[in-house]
């Protein structure tokens, strides 16, 4: 059996089950922020498999969009990390309990 | 036929390297991790490639395993992470992250398995540089110009949020 659409969108949703998997289970918010972008890169997967097997450019496109915001989140994302390393020593989301009643 | 060997090939190595991120039983160090998600990331490029997307393979390389990872790696770096090590997962939130996470792996693929994915065409399209590059600079212009102001903006963000005194 040839490989088809279907097996690349089973790829995808097992690797965004790793990457939701790792945000839940991993308390280190560097990893916890791996694991998100893990979930973008298998929705990826799938614009880019679905764009080439319905004859459609524009999801390629919508990728292209897609990891340029994913840079730009990271970028911002781990400053906010290191605002609050410097602010409270920690980047364990267990340490982060200012919210709890 | 070699095509399919390849995808088999990719699929599992991303899928091994992407476990071994969340959850690499060796070591719990973020380094580790941030090491093989590069790795993950270059084999999805290589995906890509068997996709036809070759512009977005390269891009993934440069942008995802290059430029994000080495953010990271300079975060980790900046941040004294020693303690974490020593940190243990909990068996409470292990069970309940499996169960959940296996609850929508099973609804994702029991959706997959009953969706009418219509019969495979044969795909001719190519995702080369100067096709991408055409639809970008034409129908989707008004996106690829706000884009670059969403660099911009989220590079004063970083500017700013990362200054000594954060008033």
């Amino acid at each position: 059996m040839s490989v088809g659409l279907q097996h690349y969108l089973v790829v995808s949703a097992v690797l965004f089950s790793l990457g939701l998997l790792g945000v839940i289970l991993r308390r280190n918010l560097l990893v916890i922020y791996m694991g998100l972008e893990m979930m973008l890169n298998a929705a990826n997967l799938a614009l880019v498999a679905f764009s080439r097997f319905t004859n459609n450019l524009d999801g390629q496109v919508f990728v292209f969009f897609v990891i340029t915001v994913a840079a730009a989140e990271v970028a911002v994302g781990l400053a906010l990390i290191v605002a609050l390393y410097r602010r409270r020593q920690t980047v364990h989301a267990e340490d982060l309990t200012c919210m709890k009643l | 036929m070699t095509a399919d060997l390849l995808f088999y090939l990719f699929a599992a190595c991303t899928l091994v390297c992407g476990f071994l991120v969340i959850a690499n039983p060796f070591s719990l160090n973020p380094v580790t991790s941030a090491m093989f998600l590069v790795l993950t990331m270059v084999f999805l490029a290589g995906l890509f490639v068997l996709l036809h997307a070759f512009f977005l393979a390269a891009i993934q390389v440069l942008v995802y395993a290059g430029a994000v990872m080495v953010l990271f790696l300079f975060v980790i770096m900046l941040l004294d992470l020693k303690a974490e090590e020593r940190r243990r997962l909990k068996v409470f939130g292990i069970t309940t992250g499996l169960i959940a996470v296996g609850a929508i792996l099973f609804i994702f693929l029991n959706t997959l398995a009953q969706a009418p994915l219509g019969a495979s065409t044969t795909p001719e399209l190519e995702g080369t540089t100067m096709a991408l590059g055409k639809l970008l600079f034409t129908r989707y212009l008004l996106p690829f110009e706000v884009v670059s102001v969403l660099l911009l903006v989220a590079m004063i963000g970083a500017i700013f949020l990362s200054k000594k005194e954060l008033k």
